[in-house]
């Protein structure tokens, strides 16, 4: 047994080194040299700052801009850091609600969020990924159903005509790799960037 | 349930099968010790390794010898990430500034990482530094992978050899096996991941001020490095708290879909690396066939159950499907697959919260780590696994028409029966018997997210997933207490090591017999017949051990869903 000792030291450092320095830092300096978008995290900026990453969903409340998905994600309590209090598309701290199919908190917040969209635009049934969270809560894409439903809302607050804003969210709609893998999207970042260029708030 | 659904998942069946035959032919020269495209830059590396390490590389280990050094080298393992993740705070490579991680923390994520388990009561960007990422983590998801199919491999050449004391060397084993395999496969499968968009940095993260002027700290790292060996070895451990749901661990449906294939690619070989080892490729297929037939039933059983969607939610008026917890770019179809797929192997990834999905969507998960995550299963856990049902099915089969059972020309005798029934029964011992007390603690109780057969169900959930080495959660359980922390840890340890230790047994005792050629009485084992056969005995025991359990979650949630009853 004894003499089995010394290989399992020499070969964890050895391994070691290899899998956990070698391999990610000549990993980090390839990536960097040859995607250097990719690997710093996609990030966009507007006038020199840094305003987003285009994988990763950000937090829109206002009438003038598309809503991502309901986010589950928590950020500490400003009252009390021991406490954690929602804190929606928390970019360092991803989670889900967890909530489960015979849970009655899901299901008040499903209602609540349904009633709302209703009032804000009767003519259309409610997509449903506009009123489910996203298992990560950073979820940057809606359907484009869940865009559509959204027009007349953003049309108003920003003075355009509705069809100038659904013909924004075809041109930023995706359809499935290949015709086959995914889901047909639209990036809400990227949307409202759109918007924002086509008409300034 | 769409066509252009049921297209994606016949598309992954075929790349799968396509993969099996190049990659264990490969596998099998890897193992058998011959020269590979690779070995002009790799056997010198090799051979340094030897050298310092003092092994002698054509000196073959007694299985009990091959065990011993498998613990060792487990031990030292878990002594160093303990002490990495303890020491973190004062390290290098640590930009947000992540303190020590809690003793009882540390000592759950340790075991966790070493039995490829890779449960998480932590969540990755707010708990760990880089080079807790990279040297420990990473490391461990490389060595505890090749540790896995290093073990299958000895029992394979249990199998294949005749009247011999050794089955091989666990230093050569687990050395090839992580240069020549997995080292390889993840250089090239990572930079495809970072161009997809997957970051790949040392800088620190990073702070946006978005379109409404709010601030977002976005956590970024060497996310794509660890994130394929993650897959690759399915240990699925996340760089981020909701693992390959975050947009940067999984950022687009292709790389979605190569995370899926990844995790069944080695697994799915090894089939292959034991039938032309036993010197018959159709042994491997016959195994393959009977992973197969268990995977597509589950995946039409989840897949159908989340595309109805939940009574609660039908009844609001939304369509399409349980979206809860699920990502958009993914959909219904590719999460549904994912989880199916994550669980049959042992690989714990998920792409969609699991805790959200329908009671029954989320129960063939469960069922799939119940059975002892044997189809496909984790890299060699998987085929290991599967090997043991394969050896009570003949004995099962024996006793039917009275004759001395035979598995690839051995005798399948009392002993082998023995270790396989030990191995196969310490796992519902820990898993039902944990979640048993859990639920009687009330501080145990107080951990449940939901309420209602739900909350049993993440309980259970929990403690199958850390014995079967799987490491996907219902996530809404609070894990992160001394009570989960230690009874995890210690349903992981039994879980990997109870059931390598008989089945290396029967590798030392299956490698001593005598190879006995094929006569008219002897049960062809490539056949339907045969399939048929170990497919009933997996789901007789299977079946008769935890479905007293099953029935008190997922079965009676699933009726209370329909009369939409809410806890």
């Amino acid at each position: 047994m004894l003499r089995e000792i010394r290989p399992a030291i020499v070969l964890l450092l050895g391994l070691t080194a290899i899998t956990g320095l070698g391999y990610p830092l000549a990993m980090t300096g390839i990536a960097g040299a040859i995607m250097p978008t990719q690997a710093q995290g996609s990030l966009i900026e507007r006038d020199g700052k840094v305003i987003g990453s285009s994988l990763i969903g950000q937090e829109f409340k206002g009438e003038e801009y598309f809503h991502g998905r309901p986010s589950a994600t928590l950020g500490p309590d400003p009252q009390d850091s021991t406490k954690t209090v929602p804190q929606p598309y928390n970019a360092i701290n991803s989670m889900g609600s967890n909530l489960g199919p015979t849970s009655k908190a899901l299901i008040d917040r499903v209602k609540e969020d349904v009633e709302k969209l209703k009032a804000e635009n009767p003519s259309m049934p409610v997509p449903i990924d506009l009123v489910t969270a996203s298992g990560s809560g950073l979820d940057p894409n809606i359907s484009p159903e869940g865009a559509l439903f959204q027009v007349p809302r953003v049309a108003k607050a920003r003075k355009l005509p509705e069809d100038r804003v659904r013909q924004l969210v075809t041109e930023k709609t995706e359809g499935r790799l290949g015709g086959l893998l995914g889901e047909p999207r639209v990036n809400v970042l990227a949307l409202n960037l759109a918007l924002d260029a086509a008409a300034p708030k | 349930m769409t066509t252009i659904g049921w297209i994606q998942i016949a598309l992954y069946c075929a790349v799968v099968l396509a993969l099996v035959k190049p990659l264990g032919g490969y596998m099998t020269s890897v193992f058998n010790g011959e020269r590979t495209f690779l070995s002009p830059i790799l056997r010198p590396v090799e051979a340094g390794l030897y050298w310092v390490g003092g092994v002698d590389e054509k000196r073959e280990q007694h299985w009990l010898t091959y065990t011993v050094a498998m613990l060792l080298f487990h031990v030292v393992g878990f002594l160093s990430l303990y002490a990495i993740m303890r020491l973190q705070a004062v390290l290098p490579f640590n930009p947000a500034g992540q303190s020590a991680v809690a003793e009882d923390l540390s000592f759950n994520t340790a075991v966790s990482f070493i039995t490829n388990t890779n449960w998480q009561n932590y969540g990755g960007e707010s708990t760990m530094s880089y080079l807790t990422q990279m040297l420990g983590l990473t490391v461990h998801n490389f060595l505890s992978a090749a540790a896995g199919i290093a073990l299958a491999v000895a029992l394979i050449r249990g199998f294949a050899r005749s009247s011999m004391r050794t089955i091989g060397n666990f230093w050569v084993d687990i050395t090839r096996c992580t240069l020549y395999v997995l080292l390889p496969i993840c250089i090239v499968y990572a930079l495809f991941l970072v161009s997809q968009g997957m970051p790949q940095t040392l800088g620190a993260y990073v702070d946006a001020t978005t379109l409404e002027g709010a601030k977002q700290t976005i956590a970024v790292g060497p996310v794509a490095s660890q994130v394929a060996i993650k897959m690759l070895g399915t240990n699925g451990g996340g760089f981020f708290n909701a693992n390959a749901a975050h947009p940067f661990e999984n950022p687009t449906a292709l790389s979605n879909f190569i995370q899926m294939i990844s995790i069944f690619a080695l697994g799915a070989a090894m089939t292959n690396v034991f039938g032309r080892m036993v010197g018959n490729p159709r042994q491997g297929w016959a195994i393959l066939a009977v992973m197969g037939v268990l995977f597509i039933t589950g995946v039409a059983i989840t897949y159908g159950a989340e595309a109805s969607g939940t009574t609660g939610l039908n009844a609001l008026g939304l369509t399409g499907g349980n979206m809860e917890g699920k990502e958009l770019r993914f959909g219904i179809v590719a999460s549904s697959l994912f989880a199916v797929i994550t669980t049959a192997a042992s690989c714990g990834a998920v792409n969609a919260m699991h805790d959200s999905f329908t009671a029954i969507g989320g129960m063939i998960p469960l069922i799939n780590m119940q059975l002892g995550e044997i189809i496909v299963g984790g890299v060699g856990a998987g085929l290991y696994g599967m090997l043991l049902f394969v050896v009570l099915a003949i004995f099962v089969a024996g006793l039917m028409v009275g004759r001395t059972p035979e598995y690839v020309g051995k005798k399948i005798e009392a002993r082998e029966v023995k270790m396989a029934m030990l191995a196969i029964l310490v796992l519902p011992l820990m898993y039902l018997g944990w979640t048993a007390v859990a639920v009687v603690l009330p501080s145990a109780v107080a951990s449940m997210a939901n309420a209602g057969p739900h909350g049993f169900t993440e309980v259970l959930y929990a403690f199958t997933s850390a014995t079967g080495n799987n490491g996907s959660a219902f996530g809404g359980l609070t894990g992160n207490t001394f009570f989960y922390n230690l009874t995890l840890a210690s349903s992981m340890f039994v879980g990997r090591f109870f059931m390598i230790v008989p089945a290396m047994a029967l590798a030392g005792s299956l490698a001593a017999k005598k190879s006995i050629p094929a006569s008219a009485g002897t049960l062809p084992t490539t056949g339907g017949l045969f399939v048929g056969l170990v497919i009933g005995v997996i789901l007789i025991i299977g079946g008769l051990t935890f479905f007293p359990a099953l029935a008190l979650g997922p079965i009676v949630e699933h009726l209370a869903m329909t009369a939409n009853t809410l806890f």
